[in-house]
């Protein structure tokens, strides 16, 4: 195992207790803030000590208390490239770039760190200092930073969250080759869904201080175990299950009783139903139970560029409703024609999760 | 009017020194005490502030006790037939004990304000603490290291109390400004205090026009090279 993170610390107000392990692959630790998510890449950083556990770095045990091992953390060979940058504001950026280049002889540095701003785009910029460029380069440099330094597994802590949206697009997709070219163990932390799922293979959700999932990334979106889970990979709607027979939930907050994909009777959960997975149903009559077909009546709806999110309420004056994403032509074709419209949610895309005893 | 210069050249001679000291061992303290989960500290950082707090002649009693023949310290030079007790030297470890709080405390804020992120950064980066510390926390501290030193060596250039209780006033060996300006206004050669008066004076408006320079300087270099946050 190159990876192995398996620690526990007390927190104030919740106890951390992580467990993590895989390859080369990149990690996405998904989590709302306070989740101990960042606490969690400063243990593995050795900025901050668990209060036990291991945590084993591409093969190399650095910290393991029970054998009483805690290496400092310029001994631990993780590169962390901070929400902020933490660059070096007194350093230019090759000063920033050059600064933990260590491992060859002196003369070469220069020659390092020039490869790497060449390689990096950030050629004119060399006797700048970090103040004077844009946020996107100041993230470029980082990482340059970062990769100078060699290590054997690199953390990046929201690293996304400072930037514009445009830009940030751009930087995902730049950060995804890097880290490819890097090739070994990375760990992403963030709130958000769509980063962590272009950047990641697998994911880990992360709830106050617990491990909800940790999985291939479409299976945690496809299959979310729990309560935490579903909210974090961004499931638009989510509702209480009453009872359930059959292979059927009811779902007495949109009044509605859906086959789902659960086998047997699991008592009290919630359901999950992503906004995009909804479909428009077109052939009428088609009504038979177990298709979950359902009529419902149009609450409102808001449009973006190239999709419109609606509400749809399933009764003609309730008030609950769930949210629907639609592209554009079917949406016209909703808008202009009768209501009630009907419209089909697979049971595969029903999503159960059981309810865990400390979900509130 | 003033027929010898002396005074002017002990308080040179004693203030620099003393601020010289007050450099190498304050901003590392301060560094210490400010950066690392050191034992007692709220103790230690009491003890460095001392100074700062008590009656310079009070400072200099405790020096008198200490570095006097029957003090821990005096008994040890004397073996080495040594005497620091009324010398310049005297003087110099005077001016360097009341001034040090200076120098701490604007250093150790200094530190403080640094983000600790990027001194995380620098050991993650393979810096040992002594990199760290020369090569990121003093030039990110430095306007505020800068400022210490300038307070802590106006504090020195007027230390009279603590001066006097263990350097006494030995004319061309151990009499400073102030010390001076006190014998003089004393012995009601009232020309003569004024003289190093004005000097003082003098000596102190350069000071702080270099100061404020300084600061403005600073605020330059901040805004065009910066730091962020």
């Amino acid at each position: 195992m190159e990876l192995l993170v398996d620690i526990r610390k007390r927190l104030a107000g919740f106890q951390l207790d992580v467990k993590l392990s895989g390859g080369s692959e990149a990690i996405g630790l998904l989590g709302a803030s306070g989740s101990g998510k960042s606490m969690t890449l400063r243990c593995i950083a050795g900025i901050v000590r668990p209060d036990e556990g291991r945590i084993v770095v591409n093969g190399r045990t650095v910290f393991d208390s029970k054998k009483g091992i805690d290496l400092k953390p310029r001994e631990r060979g993780v590169g962390l490239l901070f929400q902020n940058y933490a660059l070096f504001p007194h350093l230019t950026v090759r000063e920033n770039i050059e600064f933990g280049i260590s491992k060859k002889p002196k003369a070469e540095h220069g020659a390092a760190a020039a490869e790497l701003i060449e390689r990096f785009h950030l050629k004119g910029l060399a006797e700048r200092y970090p103040s004077q460029v844009s946020g996107g380069q100041q993230q470029r440099i980082a990482l340059a930073r970062v990769i100078a330094a060699q290590p054997d597994i690199i953390l990046l802590d929201e690293p996304f969250s400072a930037l514009d949206v445009h830009l940030r697009v751009q930087m995902i997709e730049e950060m995804r080759e890097r880290l490819r070219e890097f090739g070994k163990s990375s760990i992403l932390v963030t709130h958000n869904i769509e980063e962590a799922f272009a950047m990641c293979d697998n994911l880990a959700v992360l709830s106050r201080g617990r491990v909800h999932a940790f999985d291939e990334k479409n299976k945690v979106m496809e299959r979310p175990m729990t309560l935490e889970a579903l909210k974090i990979t961004g499931c638009e709607n989510i509702a209480p299950v009453r009872a359930i027979s059959d292979g059927f939930v009811e779902i007495p907050q949109w009044n509605l009783r859906l086959k789902a994909n659960v086998s047997e009777c699991c008592g009290e959960g919630h359901v999950g139903i992503r906004a995009s997975h909804i479909m428009l149903h077109e052939a009428s009559n088609d009504n038979e139970s177990g298709r979950n077909v359902v009529k419902a009546w149009i609450a409102g709806f808001s449009e973006t560029p190239f999709r419109v999110r609606v509400h749809l309420k399933f009764s003609k004056d309730g008030s609950d409703n769930l949210a629907w994403d639609v592209g554009r032509e079917t949406w016209e074709k909703v808008r202009l024609g009768q209501q009630p419209i009907a419209v089909r949610i697979p049971a595969d895309k029903v999503m159960f999760v059981e309810t865990l005893p400390d979900d509130v | 009017m003033i027929s010898d210069f002396s005074p002017l050249l002990i308080s040179l001679k004693t203030s620099l020194s003393a601020t010289l000291i007050t450099i190498i061992i304050g901003v590392p303290a301060a560094w210490i005490v400010a950066s690392y989960n050191v034992r007692f500290k709220g103790l230690l950082d009491s003890i460095l502030t001392l100074p700062m707090i008590l009656p310079p002649t009070v400072a200099g009693f405790f020096l008198l006790v200490l570095l006097g023949k029957r003090g821990a310290v005096g008994k040890l030079l004397e073996r080495m037939d040594m005497s620091v007790i009324f010398t310049w030297q005297a003087a110099m470890i005077a001016a360097a004990v009341v001034a040090f709080p200076l120098m701490y405390k604007t250093a150790r804020s200094a530190f403080e304000q640094i983000d600790r992120n990027v001194l995380d950064a620098a050991r993650l980066l393979g810096a040992s603490e002594w990199k760290v510390f020369l090569r990121v926390a003093v030039p990110m501290a430095w306007p505020g290291i800068a400022a210490g030193v300038l307070l802590s060596f106006a504090r020195a250039l007027g230390e009279f109390g603590a001066t006097m209780m263990v350097a006494g006033n030995i004319p061309g060996k151990t009499q400073t400004m102030p010390l001076a300006i006190f014998f003089a206004a004393e012995s009601g050669d009232m020309k003569q205090a004024y003289a190093w008066v004005i000097l003082i004076f003098a000596i102190s408006l350069v000071m702080m026009a270099l100061m404020n320079y300084w600061n403005e300087y600073q605020k330059r270099l901040v805004s065009s090279e910066g730091r962020r946050n």
